[in-house]
């Protein structure tokens, strides 16, 4: 039977939105074809989520509710949707290309015993056969791929590209029987960083400094305009390497490569790794005080100016826009 | 403890990309090639954990003739055996490919730990790592911060979106490397000259029991239709932010608000 499955990632009983953004898209693809849509979810007291599911596209949802698959691990989890997989023999696999989907993703591939197309940003339908569209070269060049006839097609989706649809309707669900976790690398705890703030890799909206920030307490200023927007603050290596804010901030090449709706970079020049690593968001805003500097060539909107004297003023006027 | 890294040769990540003639690959003139940027991590790491706990590290790469150089690069900051796979061009991108390669590489060899990258520069897949411990019934640890490794166990720290999982696991087991693990070291001179006289084991493809021409026709698992630039951006629109910089931030402000509807 052809299908597609969607592999559900949950945090704390809390379905992950890069999630039912595949699920959509998965939904979407199907319809042309009449293929049946299905969900997996692993995780720990998660049953109640599993129905509801329908609404986003799943008419069924292989559930492994489990002590053990609380909390992540690359070998449980690929037994579970290698499980599912048996049972739904879909032509596809779906993920969200996050940090748990582009772990787990390639782990299912080789169990199953065929390849895996990651972090794609475009998807089509070449007769039963998804070619998908990835960025690679960080950004720099994109390559139009599929899996060489392999299936089922393991295909992870980067997150906020593909929209998220909310319809009705229940999903059947399947309790998966019979799982014989092996499970070696455990999760013991996931500890929280940076008090609950956006990540970059999830943000719709990123506020990133660079070396033109001077130090690290003038990022202050960029969290409170990120704050404002509902944003992620992101950082330039320069900034990451100066010590100023965490690597885990880092937008570029050897950082996070972002696709957001609004990336304002400030006092970032441009560097060719960092223009690779946010060069597909929607909107790029330059502010920096060099007219030359080449994050112009890629920006939509740019302010030549300090900084120092442009972002406090931008951020009075989104104050007023936010409450109007 | 023996490590092995696993290390890819990729472009500089300052190289500025052209397509090549077939459509299908980058055009390699001018292209300066390094040990790919993660891969030193990994690196890091293993020449680390073998200084506290002894032991040896071995770099094994599978990758065209020029690779060489990435493993001379490895050997003179410290490694102490290299290992060439000779090839590669053919099964680029292919994870799978390169996972079953390097699994037959390193299954026979004796290792506590294998060191990766989370991903390689350029083809920027992160699924190498997995799919060599699921090739190799080992389990996997991605995007590591932070490494402790005990006898016979270890525990990582795993960078994923707003924190860190702390994961334990028991060894032999794939690690795959990513930025804060550790600051890589540079090639000392004493290490560059001790790297000449080292050799480089070179092994064909066939000699793993493995068809390159197989993995890279019949088995593979990735196929490149076409690579292409990003298309061109027309030139934005710029705010002299100079000398009324308050008038500038309410111009930038209204057209993200009425043009581009974005806040």
């Amino acid at each position: 039977m052809a299908g597609i499955l969607v592999f559900i990632e949950q945090r704390d009983g809390s379905i992950r939105k890069g999630s039912l953004q595949a699920l959509s898209e998965a939904k979407r693809q199907a319809a042309a074809k009449g293929w049946p849509v299905a969900a997996v979810l692993p995780g720990s007291g998660i049953s109640g989520e599993a129905a509801g599911l329908g609404a986003y596209g799943a008419s069924k949802v292989y559930v492994a509710d489990d002590a053990n698959l609380a909390l992540y691990s690359g070998e449980g989890y690929a037994e579970v949707v290698a499980k599912a997989a048996g049972q739904f023999e879909p032509d596809a696999i779906f993920f969200s290309a996050t940090a748990m989907g582009r772990d787990l993703a390639p782990r299912v591939a080789a169990r199953l015993g065929v390849g895996a197309l990651a972090d794609v940003t475009g998807l089509d339908l070449d007769g039963d056969q998804f070619v998908a569209r990835r960025p690679v070269y960080s950004g720099k060049a994109f390559a139009v791929v599929d899996t060489a006839g392999k299936k089922p097609q393991v295909i992870s989706l980067r997150p906020n590209v593909f929209a998220l649809e909310q319809g009705e309707g229940t999903a059947e669900v399947v309790n998966l029987d019979g799982l014989s976790l092996s499970i070696r690398a455990l999760v013991k705890e996931f500890v929280e960083k940076g008090g609950g703030e956006i990540d970059v890799a999830e943000a719709e909206i990123i506020v990133s400094g660079g070396r033109g920030m001077k130090g690290p307490e003038n990022f202050a200023m960029l969290k409170e305009l990120a704050d404002l927007l509902g944003a992620a603050v992101g950082a330039s290596r320069a900034a990451v390497d100066a010590g100023w804010i965490d690597h885990s901030h880092q937008v570029g090449q050897t950082g996070k490569v972002v696709s957001p709706t609004l990336y304002i970079a400030v006092g970032i020049s441009g560097a060719i790794q960092h223009l690779a690593g946010m060069g597909s968001s929607k909107v790029i805003v330059a502010i920096n005080k060099d007219p030359d500097a080449p994050i112009f060539k890629v920006a939509d909107y740019g302010i030549v100016g300090d900084l120092f004297e442009v972002v406090p003023a931008l951020i009075e006027e989104v104050k007023k826009i936010k409450a109007a | 403890m023996n490590c092995i890294v696993c290390m890819t040769h990729v472009p500089d990540t300052a190289s500025i990309i052209k397509i090549g003639p077939d459509g299908k690959h980058i055009d390699e003139s001018g292209i300066k090639w390094i040990v790919s940027p993660y891969d030193e991590y990994a690196l890091e790491a293993a020449l680390q954990l073998v200084e506290a706990q002894g032991g040896e590290v071995t770099v094994v790469c599978y990758g065209p003739a020029r690779a060489e150089a990435g493993l001379r690069e490895c050997l003179a900051r410290g490694a102490h055996k290299a290992v060439h796979v000779v090839g590669g061009e053919e099964t680029l991108g292919d994870s799978m490919a390169i996972a079953k390669v390097l699994a037959a590489a390193v299954k026979d060899r004796e290792y506590d730990v294998v060191l990766c990258g989370v991903k390689g520069v350029g083809t920027d897949n992160s699924q190498v790592p997995q799919m060599l411990a699921e090739l190799l019934d080992l389990p996997h640890v991605t995007n590591v911060t932070k490494l402790d490794v005990a006898e016979g166990t270890f525990t990582a720290e795993r960078e994923v979106e707003g924190g860190v999982e702390v994961v334990e696991s028991p060894l032999p087991a794939v690690v795959a490397a990513t930025k804060g693990l550790n600051e890589p070291r540079y090639a000392s001179l004493k290490g560059i000259m001790a790297a000449k006289r080292k050799p480089v084991e070179k092994v064909e493809v066939s000699a793993l029991g493995l068809d390159e021409a197989a993995l890279a026709g019949a088995e593979a698992t990735y196929s490149v239709r076409a690579l292409e630039l990003p298309p061109a951006k027309e030139a934005g629109k710029v705010i002299q932010g100079e000398d009324d910089p308050k008038a500038a931030a309410a111009e930038l402000a209204r057209l993200l608000r009425d043009e581009a509807k974005v806040i």
